[in-house]
């Protein structure tokens, strides 16, 4: 099957509110942008984790809900008409014969591009593991961190763990697809939606699943894929339980990811860039906002709108190789598609 | 100024001598110290990396909602558990003792 392929002046990784403000620069300097995040929905951090917090650092806008911050952002950036990848991370970095840097996606997409802007934030988000010692010896063999086809599932025997909205969820579904479903939570009180909480106690009630409460699971057996797991509980100790799946649900949690394999020289998991126009040791691939470093670093959004804009400055001439590049205010140009109001 | 001891992942106290007077909490106590707390959420109970065991009698305001639902996706969480972003310093803290819990991921 053919694989789409996306060719683009700017590929900005990370939908976050400084790849998002790259947009506009780069639009102000004519260059298009292709925005890539492994999120379903843009806004990064501010969409995912605290859409209903206020900012009150942003200049200017004294108090903004960082969701709405995500949907002024959007607006502004229309004009600009930028692609977005959504759901998908980038996995590879290759240079081409033409000089463009061409980058593969986990689901295959290839987007080409002379420049790229690492946006990443604090990397994209990955499910949180337990830190069991042989974990990473049964994943995909009895070990699934989200369920991804309920049928694997059908006539096993399944144990979730967690306590939160996803957790809950699958407990409920899967209840009527496996053999013998058992949810463990370190606690005996849940924090998802009450309807949930409610739900799945009636299952328990009724021997529909099976609850164990403060408990915490601690080891994995099997040999070849998961036969059992090692449960420790707070008062009754440590005891064995037989499954055929184990499936964690704990959240997610950002990772620098195969951002970090590409040969960009890292500090303490943030990537170092150059102050004069936040590019990094790889020529052509800058890094703004909160992934990148350098002496004096602060992680704030205004910041980072400030990285970008110097971004896209040399951008330009990497786009442009041998136009000049003039300056220009956007209260003398105006912009298409945006009315002050 | 108070002061706080601070046991890290190998067992040594450190003891961190903390103005009051700051609107700091431990996380950021731990920081300027640079002690191995990294922060991550920037102190909105939405990350663990400050996640800390309590060891003194101290008498501390009780956990938010918000803590209490991070504590659950966290691991090695024990009945003395909290997160350091969520313990504002104050004079009343003198001489709290906490030990930082082992790293995940």
């Amino acid at each position: 099957m053919e694989q789409p392929l996306i060719e683009t002046d700017i590929l900005i990784i990370g939908a976050g509110p400084v790849g998002l403000f790259a947009v506009f620069e780069a639009g102000l300097l004519k260059m298009r942008c292709q925005v890539l995040d492994i999120l379903p929905q843009p806004g990064g951090q501010l969409t995912e984790i605290y859409p209903k917090k206020p900012i009150y650092d942003i200049p200017g806008c004294p108090g903004v809900l960082a969701g709405d911050l995500v949907q002024n952002l959007l607006r502004q950036i229309e004009p600009f008409n930028p692609g977005f990848t959504l759901g998908e991370r980038a996995e590879t970095l290759e240079k081409q014969a033409d000089g463009r840097w061409k980058v593969v996606t986990d689901r295959g997409t290839v987007l080409l591009a002379p420049v790229i802007f690492v946006a990443g934030g604090l990397g994209c988000f990955d499910t949180r593991k337990p830190p069991i010692e042989n974990i990473d010896q049964f994943e995909d063999k009895g070990v699934e961190y989200f369920v991804r086809n309920p049928d694997l599932y059908r006539d096993k025997r399944v144990v979730i763990a967690g306590g939160g909205d996803s957790a809950l969820d699958w407990t409920i579904y899967l209840s009527n697809v496996a053999r013998e479903l058992t949810l463990i939570h370190r606690r005996t009180e849940f924090r998802g939606a009450l309807d949930s909480v409610e739900k799945v106690q009636h299952l328990a009630q009724t021997g529909k699943i099976k609850l164990i409460t403060n408990a915490q699971v601690t080891g994995l057996s099997g040999n070849g894929h998961l036969d059992g797991l090692q449960i420790l509980h707070d008062t009754d100790g440590e005891f064995h339980l037989p499954t055929d799946h184990f499936v964690p649900l704990f959240g997610l949690t950002p990772k620098l990811g195969p951002i970090g394999e590409w040969g960009l020289q890292v500090d303490k998991g943030a990537i170092e860039v150059n102050t004069f126009d936040y590019s990094t040791n790889v020529p052509g691939i800058f890094a703004i906002g909160d992934i990148n470093t350098y002496p004096g670093k602060l992680k704030l959004i205004l910041c980072g709108f400030h990285e970008a804009t110097l971004a896209c400055q040399s951008a330009f001439n990497v786009v442009n190789p041998g136009k000049k590049l003039s300056f220009k205010y956007t209260t003398v140009t105006g912009i298409e598609g945006l009315a002050a109001s | 100024m108070i002061s706080i001891t601070v046991i890290d992942r190998d067992d040594q106290p450190h003891v961190l001598e903390t103005p009051t007077d700051m609107g700091l909490n431990l996380m950021e106590v731990c920081k300027s110290y640079e002690l191995p707390v990294k922060g991550t959420c920037g102190g909105m109970a939405l990350c663990a990396s400050c996640h800390v065991y309590v060891l003194s009698q101290h008498e501390l305001p009780e956990a938010t909602d918000d803590e209490i639902a991070m504590l659950d996706q966290a691991f090695f969480v024990k009945t003395n558990s909290r997160l350091g972003c969520q313990i504002k310093i104050h004079d009343a803290l003198d001489g709290l003792e906490v030990k930082l819990a082992p790293e995940a991921e």
